[in-house]
C-alpha cells in the first residue's frame, strides 16, 4: 500500500467545556477512500474541519504526504491539494457556477482573463470526470445534487488530490448517492484520495477502502472495510448492541383525525413545494412521510400546523375543518388538539435564551393554569416544568437553566414533554431524532409508540429512512412536493428509494 | 452546542462587565479631554462635585435623571422584542404636544391632581401614536424600523417648528412656545423630599414625575417578566419563528411593543414641559431620546439597571453644566461624547473584555466556568 | 427661455446638493455589500467634513483638508469595524455610537481650537475645491439649449463633484469585474463560503470599511470645502441617513444609487426653490413640510410601495464560524 497521504498525531480540541477531539491519531492511505464513521456530536466534522483548517486543533500534529504542515486556515490546507465538500454546501446562492468555482482561486486581480481561464479547466474537468453542470447557471436555481457538483468540481479546481466529503448523501435520493460514489470510485482510480464523513453504514460498506469509527470525540477503531461487517462497526459505534428495530405491536387504526386534500402550498417566489397533496392519518397509528430533505415535507408540516399559509386545498382536524389562509392560526389548531414537534428545534420548538420552565409552556402560555388574569402564574409553570423533568428523565433536572444548556437529546425531550403532555389527538412529528444522542432516540421511538397505542393519531416526516420503516405503520413517499406513493412498512428500502427519487412515479406516467 | 461563551458568576455578568465597559467609556473621555486641553481629572472631580455636592446639584441631578429613565425604559421594552427604536426623541417631542395640550385646556379648570392623569395619558397617546406608523411598516411593510424611526424623529422636529409657530403661539408672541401653563398645569416641586434629608435646595426643577418614572420602571420589570404579553415580546425578541410556532401574532406583538415604547418616551415630555418649564418650547427634548439608547444598554435592558444608568447621566448633564462654568472648553456636548463611548462600549463592544475575563475566573476557580454547560451536555 | 433657465438652474443645484449624498451612499455601498451595515455614514461625514475645515484652516490647502477628512473618517471606519467584525457587536448600535462621538467631538474640539462656536475658520476660495469650468464652457453658453445645458449644468461644478460622478461607473466595475469586487459581494452574501475558500473574512471586511471612510471623507471635504466655506456645527444635517434611504431604495446597487441620490437631491433643490411662492392648487405649502419632504418621501419608498429592497443576506450579521 502507498504511503500515507494524511496522518494525524494525538489531535485534540475543545470547545468550551465540550472535548469535540481527543487525542486522535489516524493515517489514510493514498488513492483510497476512507471512511469516518459515527453518530451525529461524535467529532467527525470537527475532526475534518482541523485538516481544512477551518479550525485549530489544540494540540497534536498533521502531516500531508509525509511532511507535518502547520495548517491555519483554509488557504494552506488549499495549497496542499486539501479540498472540502462541507454538509451545508459553501457557495454564494446568487453568483453562478463559474463565479463559485474561482471564488478564492482567481488568480489575478482583474476577472475577465481568470473567468476565461476558468472556464476552459472547467470544461476539462467536467469532461475527465463526467461532472456535467452549466458554468453561467445561478446556484439558487439549480437543484441540490448539482449544487454538490460545484462543491466537488470547486475542490478539483484547486487541485486537491485529497478530498473531504462530509455527509455527501443527506440531500441526495439513493441514486443519485449511487452516482456520487461511482464519481468517488473514478476519482480514487485517478490517484486521488477520498475520505468519507457519515453516519450511515450501508455507504461505509458500499464505497470505502477502509473505516474509522468515531465515539464521543475519540478515535475508537480502523478496520479494512472488507474485514468487518456493519454489525461490528454498529457497535463500534454506539458502544453496546443496538435495537435495530422499534418493538411495537400492530396497529389499531380507529376513526379518521386528520384529513388533508388537495394541499397546494407555494413559496415566496411561487414555487409549488406542495403540490395537491391528500392524504389520512387515523386514531392509533403512524403515518410516516419518507423523501429526501427539500422535496416538500417542510412545507407541508408548516402549513397543517397553521404556521405558513397554504395557496388552496383543505385540512380537517377531528372532523372540523381547519382555516389554511391567512387567519391560519396554530394557537387555535393546539386548542383543538394538535400537538406539533417542529423538525426545526433551536428557531422554532425552543427559544435557547429562555429558562427550561419558560420553554416548558412555549404555545401553551396562554392556557388558564399558567395565567393570572394578564400574568403569568410562576408558580404553577416551574411546577408543572418540574414535572415534565421528571416524567421525561431530562437531564440536568433543573427549570431554571437557559435551554442553550441542554444537549440536544434532552432539548428534544423538553419538546416532547410538552407536546405529549397536553394530550392531544393528533400528533404532528418533524424529524424526531435529528442531532440526538443514541440513548434518547431510543427513548423518543418508545414514547411515539406510546402515543400510538393511546389512539392519538401520529404523522411522522423523517428523512431518516430507517426510522420510518421502523415506527410507521404507513409509508407515504414525498417526492418534488407530491405524495408520489404508498407503501406498507414491510416495503424494501430499494422499492422505497426508487420512489424517494421519483423513478417510479416517471414509470407510471409512462405507461 | 454550548453558548459561545462560557458562564461567568452572575454578579460578573452583570455588575463587573458593565462597569468594566463604562470605566473603559470614561477613560477615552478623558483623553478627549486631554485633547482639548485640560485636565481630565480635575474635570471629573469638578462633574462629580458639580452632579451630586450640594442639594440643589442632587436635585437637578435627578430631574435630568427622570427623564432618562423613561427615554431608557422606552429603548429597553422595545429591545426585548428584538426592535432597535431610535425614535425615542422624536416620541417624546411629540409626545409633548400631548401634554400641552391637556394642559392648555384644563390648567384654568382643574387641579394639578386631576390635569396630571390627563397629561399622562395625553404624553402616553401622543408618544405612542408617533411609534405607530414605523412600528406598522415594520410589521406589515418589512421596512427597517431603525431607518424609519430616525426618519420620524427628523419629522416631528418640523412638525413641531410648525404647530408651535403657526398654531400654538400666543397672538402678538415672538417666541415660538405656548402660553405659560396656570397652576392647574404645573407640577408640585419634590424639593422638600431632599430637604427632608438635610439638604438644601434653593430652587430645581426636580417634580413628582420622578416618582412616575419609579412607577413606570417597576411596571416594565412586571410587564416584560411577569405578564403574558411581556413573555410573548421577549419569545418575538429572541426567535421570531418560535413566536410564529406558538402562535404569537407578529404584526401584533411588534405594534403593541412599540405603542408602549412611544408610550414611555411620551411620558417623559411631563418631566420638562409640566415639571419644569410649564409651557411647549422648541427643542425642549434635547437629546433626552438618545441618552435612551446608552442608558438602556448600560443598564442591559433591565429596570433594576436602567434606573442607576439614567441616575449617572443624569450626574453627567447636571455635572457637566457646572464643568462647562469652570472650564469653558468643555461644553455641554461633551455628554453627548460619553454618551456615544458608552453606546460604543457597553453595547457593541460589550463582549470585548468577557473572553480575557473568562480566563481570569477561570484560573481562579474553574469550576465557576463552563461546568454549568457541560453538566447539560453528558446527560 | 426664462423656464429653461430656471429648469437648468434647478438642475443645477440637485447635481449641487447630491454630491455629498452620492459619497455617502457610494460609501455605505462598499461596506454593506459586505455584509457590514453602516448607520454611521452620517457621522464619519460629519468628523471628515470638520477635518477637512480644519485642516484646510490651518494649513491653508484643500488638499491637506481633503487629506485630514480621510483620515478621520478611515478611523472611525476601524473603531466600527473593531466593534462590528473584531468583536462581533451589533452593526446598529456600532453605528449610533459613531455618530455621537462624532457629533460631540466636532462641537468640543472645534470650540477648544477654534473657539468660533463650534465653526472652523473661514476658508477662502485659493484653499477650497472650486468650481471647474470645461473646456469651451463660456464659448459654448450661447448655443441654444445645448449652450446653457453645457456651461451651466455640466460645466461649473467642483472637481470633488466630478470625482462623485465618476465614481458611480468605477464603483461598479470594481464590484463586477475585479477579483476583490467578487469576494466583496461573495463575504456579503455567505461569508463561509469565503472562508472555507481560504480567503479571510475579517481582512476582506475590514478592506470595505476602509473603502467606506475614504468615500465618506470625500462627502465631508465637499460639505466644508466645496459647498461651504469651512466647518458648521451639525453641518451634515441628517444626509447621511438620507444617503443609506438611497442605498437601500437603489437596492445596493451603483447605477441605481447615483439616480437615488439625484432624486433626493432634487427634492431638496425643490424645496429650497419654492419656498415662500405658492403652488398651484396647493396653494402656500409651509417651510417646514418641505424640509420634512425628504424623509417623508423616505418612509414611503422603505415601505416597499415601489418595490421591495432585499439586503445582502449575510448583512447586518456578525460572522461566527458555525460549529
Amino acid at each position: 500500500m502507498a504511503e500515507a497521504a494524511i496522518e494525524l498525531k494525538g489531535i485534540s480540541k475543545s470547545f468550551g467545556a465540550v472535548r469535540a477531539n481527543r487525542d486522535i491519531d489516524l493515517k489514510i492511505a493514498r488513492g483510497t477512500i476512507h471512511g469516518i464513521i459515527g453518530e451525529n456530536g461524535a467529532g467527525k466534522s470537527t475532526l475534518m474541519s482541523i485538516l481544512y483548517g477551518f479550525y485549530q486543533a489544540d494540540r497534536g500534529e498533521i502531516f500531508v504526504n509525509g511532511e507535518r504542515a502547520a495548517i491555519l486556515s483554509s488557504s494552506d490546507a488549499i495549497a496542499r491539494g486539501i479540498g472540502m465538500v462541507h454538509q451545508h454546501f459553501m457557495l454564494v446562492h446568487n453568483f453562478t457556477v463559474l463565479e463559485n468555482i474561482i471564488l478564492g482561486a482567481e488568480g489575478e486581480p482583474l476577472l475577465k482573463t481568470s473567468v476565461a481561464k476558468a472556464r476552459a479547466e472547467l470544461e476539462r474537468l467536467e469532461r475527465d470526470y463526467g461532472l456535467e453542470v452549466d458554468p453561467d447557471a445561478v446556484i439558487e436555481d439549480l437543484p441540490v445534487g448539482l449544487q454538490q457538483r460545484v462543491e466537488i468540481l470547486k475542490a478539483l479546481f484547486r487541485g486537491a488530490e485529497i478530498l473531504i466529503l462530509d455527509e455527501p448523501t443527506g440531500v441526495l435520493t439513493p441514486s443519485e448517492a449511487d452516482h456520487l460514489f461511482r464519481i468517488l470510485r473514478q476519482l480514487k482510480d485517478e490517484g486521488k484520495t477520498i475520505v468519507l464523513i457519515t453516519h450511515k453504514l450501508r455507504e461505509i460498506m458500499a464505497v470505502t477502502d477502509n473505516v474509522s469509527v468515531m465515539r464521543q470525540g475519540a478515535l475508537v477503531a480502523t478496520r479494512r472495510t472488507e474485514e468487518t461487517t456493519v454489525e461490528e462497526l454498529a457497535e463500534l459505534m454506539v458502544g453496546r448492541r443496538v435495537l435495530l428495530r422499534v418493538e411495537k405491536g400492530p396497529a389499531r387504526p380507529g376513526d379518521f383525525m386528520l384529513s388533508v386534500r388537495n394541499l397546494t402550498v407555494e413559496d415566496s417566489r411561487g414555487v409549488k413545494m406542495v403540490d395537491d397533496v391528500s392524504f389520512d392519518v387515523r386514531a392509533g397509528e403512524i403515518v410516516g412521510i419518507a423523501g429526501v430533505a427539500g422535496n416538500g415535507q417542510s412545507e407541508l408540516l408548516e402549513a397543517i400546523t397553521g404556521i405558513r399559509r397554504a395557496v388552496s386545498g383543505s385540512v380537517t382536524l377531528d372532523g372540523e375543518p381547519v382555516e389554511l389562509t391567512g387567519r391560519a392560526d396554530p394557537a387555535d389548531l393546539r386548542r383543538r388538539g394538535m400537538a406539533h414537534v417542529p423538525e426545526d428545534r433551536h428557531n422554532m420548538g425552543l427559544v435557547l435564551p429562555f429558562e427550561e420552565n419558560e420553554n416548558a409552556i412555549l404555545g401553551y402560555h396562554w392556557q388558564e393554569r399558567y395565567l393570572k388574569g394578564p400574568f403569568l402564574d410562576i408558580e404553577a409553570i416551574r411546577r408543572d416544568a418540574q414535572d415534565k423533568i421528571e416524567k421525561y428523565d431530562i437531564r440536568p433536572p433543573d427549570t431554571r437553566l437557559k435551554t442553550a444548556n441542554f444537549s440536544g437529546g434532552n432539548q428534544q425531550k423538553i419538546v416532547l414533554a410538552r407536546e405529549m403532555e397536553q394530550d392531544p389527538k393528533v400528533l404532528i412529528v418533524g424529524q424526531p431524532t435529528r442531532g440526538v444522542d443514541v440513548g434518547a432516540i431510543e427513548f423518543i421511538h418508545k414514547r411515539l409508540i406510546d402515543m400510538r397505542d393511546q389512539g392519538k393519531a401520529v404523522l411522522l416526516v423523517s428523512v431518516e429512512l430507517d426510522e420510518i420503516r421502523s415506527l410507521s405503520d404507513r409509508i407515504l413517499v414525498m417526492f418534488a412536493g407530491r405524495i408520489v406513493g404508498e407503501r406498507s412498512p414491510e416495503a424494501t428500502e430499494g422499492e422505497l428509494g426508487l420512489l424517494m427519487a421519483g423513478v417510479e412515479e416517471e414509470k407510471e406516467a409512462a405507461q | 452546542m454550548s453558548a459561545p461563551y462560557a458562564k461567568l458568576p452572575a454578579w460578573a455578568d452583570y455588575g463587573l462587565i458593565p462597569l468594566i465597559n463604562l470605566f473603559v467609556a470614561f477613560l477615552v473621555a478623558g483623553l478627549v479631554v486631554l485633547l482639548v486641553g485640560e485636565n481630565p481629572l480635575r474635570a471629573a472631580v469638578i462633574l462629580v462635585e458639580g452632579a451630586v455636592g450640594r442639594g440643589q446639584a442632587i436635585a437637578y441631578t435627578l430631574y435630568y435623571a427622570t427623564s432618562f429613565i423613561f427615554t431608557g425604559l422606552a429603548v429597553a421594552v422595545a429591545f426585548h422584542c428584538s426592535l432597535f427604536n431610535i425614535g425615542g426623541e422624536g416620541q417624546a417631542y411629540v409626545g409633548g404636544l400631548g401634554v400641552a395640550l391637556v394642559c392648555l385646556t384644563f390648567d384654568s379648570l382643574l387641579p394639578w391632581w386631576l390635569t396630571f392623569p390627563l397629561a399622562i395619558l395625553g404624553a402616553a397617546a401622543f408618544g405612542a401614536a408617533w411609534a405607530f406608523i414605523p412600528a406598522y411598516f415594520q410589521a406589515r411593510r418589512g421596512s427597517h424600523i431603525v431607518i424609519t424611526t430616525i426618519m420620524f424623529n427628523f419629522i416631528a422636529a418640523s412638525l413641531m417648528v410648525y404647530l408651535l409657530v403657526n398654531v400654538l403661539k400666543p397672538a402678538g408672541s415672538q417666541a415660538p412656545q405656548t402660553r405659560t401653563f396656570l397652576e392647574g398645569g404645573q407640577l408640585p416641586k419634590l424639593n422638600w423630599m431632599l430637604e427632608a434629608m438635610g439638604l438644601t435646595v434653593r430652587s430645581a426643577p426636580f417634580n413628582i414625575s420622578f416618582l412616575l418614572a419609579l412607577l413606570a420602571a417597576f411596571l416594565v420589570w412586571v410587564l416584560i417578566w411577569r405578564t403574558r404579553l411581556g413573555y410573548e415580546i421577549r419569545m418575538r425578541g429572541h426567535s421570531p419563528r418560535a413566536a410564529r410556532y406558538a402562535g404569537v401574532n407578529e404584526v401584533r406583538i411588534i405594534i403593541v411593543t412599540m405603542l408602549i415604547s412611544g408610550a414611555l418616551a411620551g411620558m417623559m415630555a411631563l418631566n420638562p414641559v409640566m415639571g419644569d418649564q410649564n409651557r411647549l418650547q422648541i427643542d425642549f427634548v434635547t437629546g433626552a431620546g438618545f441618552v435612551g439608547i446608552a442608558v438602556a444598554l448600560m443598564g442591559r435592558s433591565h429596570p433594576a439597571g436602567i434606573v442607576p444608568a439614567a441616575i449617572l447621566f443624569g450626574m453627567l448633564y447636571q455635572g457637566g453644566a457646572e464643568l462647562a462654568f469652570e472650564m469653558p472648553g468643555i461644553s455641554r456636548d461633551m455628554i453627548v461624547i460619553i454618551q456615544g463611548l458608552v453606546i460604543l462600549f457597553a453595547g457593541a463592544l460589550e463582549h470585548m473584555f468577557r473572553p480575557t475575563l473568562q480566563s481570569v475566573f477561570a484560573s481562579f476557580s474553574p469550576r465557576s466556568v463552563g461546568i454549568e454547560a457541560s453538566r447539560g451536555e453528558r446527560a | 427661455m426664462e423656464l429653461l433657465n430656471t429648469f437648468i438652474q434647478l438642475l443645477d443645484s440637485t447635481v449641487r446638493l447630491s454630491v455629498p449624498l452620492l459619497f455617502a451612499a457610494l460609501a455605505g455601498l462598499y461596506s454593506e455589500r459586505s455584509g457590514v451595515f453602516d448607520i454611521g455614514l452620517e457621522g464619519k461625514m460629519l468628523a471628515g467634513a470638520f477635518a477637512a475645515g480644519a485642516a484646510a484652516a490651518v494649513a491653508g490647502s484643500a488638499w491637506a483638508g481633503l487629506a485630514a477628512a480621510v483620515t478621520v473618517s478611515i478611523f472611525l471606519a476601524l473603531v466600527h469595524g473593531f466593534a462590528s467584525i473584531t468583536h462581533r457587536g451589533n452593526q446598529i448600535v456600532s453605528g449610533v455610537a459613531i455618530n455621537f462621538i462624532a457629533a460631540g467631538s466636532t462641537i468640543i474640539l472645534g470650540q477648544a481650537w477654534f473657539r468660533q462656536g463650534g465653526r472652523t475658520p473661514l476658508v477662502g476660495a485659493e484653499d477650497r475645491f472650486g468650481a471647474v469650468e470645461l473646456p469651451f464652457a463660456d464659448a459654448l453658453s450661447g448655443v441654444p439649449i445645448l449652450g446653457p445645458l453645457y456651461s451651466d449644468l455640466l460645466s461649473g461644478h467642483s472637481l470633488l463633484a466630478y470625482v462623485a460622478f465618476l465614481l458611480v461607473p468605477f464603483t461598479w466595475w470594481v464590484l463586477f469585474r475585479t477579483r476583490f469586487g467578487l469576494r466583496l459581494r461573495a463575504v456579503g452574501e455567505n461569508p463561509a463560503a469565503v472562508d472555507t475558500a481560504g480567503i479571510s473574512v475579517a481582512w476582506l471586511r475590514y478592506r470595505a470599511v476602509i473603502c467606506t471612510g475614504v468615500l465618506t471623507g470625500f462627502g465631508g471635504t465637499y460639505l466644508a470645502l466645496a459647498q461651504n466655506a469651512g466647518f458648521v456645527k451639525d453641518m451634515t444635517a441628517g444626509r447621511g441617513f438620507i444617503a443609506l434611504a438611497a442605498l437601500i431604495f437603489a437596492k445596493w446597487r451603483p447605477v441605481p444609487v447615483m439616480f437615488a441620490c439625484l432624486l433626493f437631491g432634487f427634492l431638496d433643490a425643490f424645496s429650497i426653490r419654492i419656498q415662500g411662492t405658492p403652488l398651484p392648487l396647493v396653494g402656500q405649502v409651509p417651510v417646514q413640510f418641505m424640509q420634512a419632504l425628504p424623509y417623508i418621501l423616505t418612509v414611503v419608498l422603505l415601505a416597499g410601495f415601489i418595490g421591495r429592497a432585499v439586503p445582502p443576506r449575510a448583512g447586518g450579521v456578525p460572522y461566527v464560524k458555525e460549529r
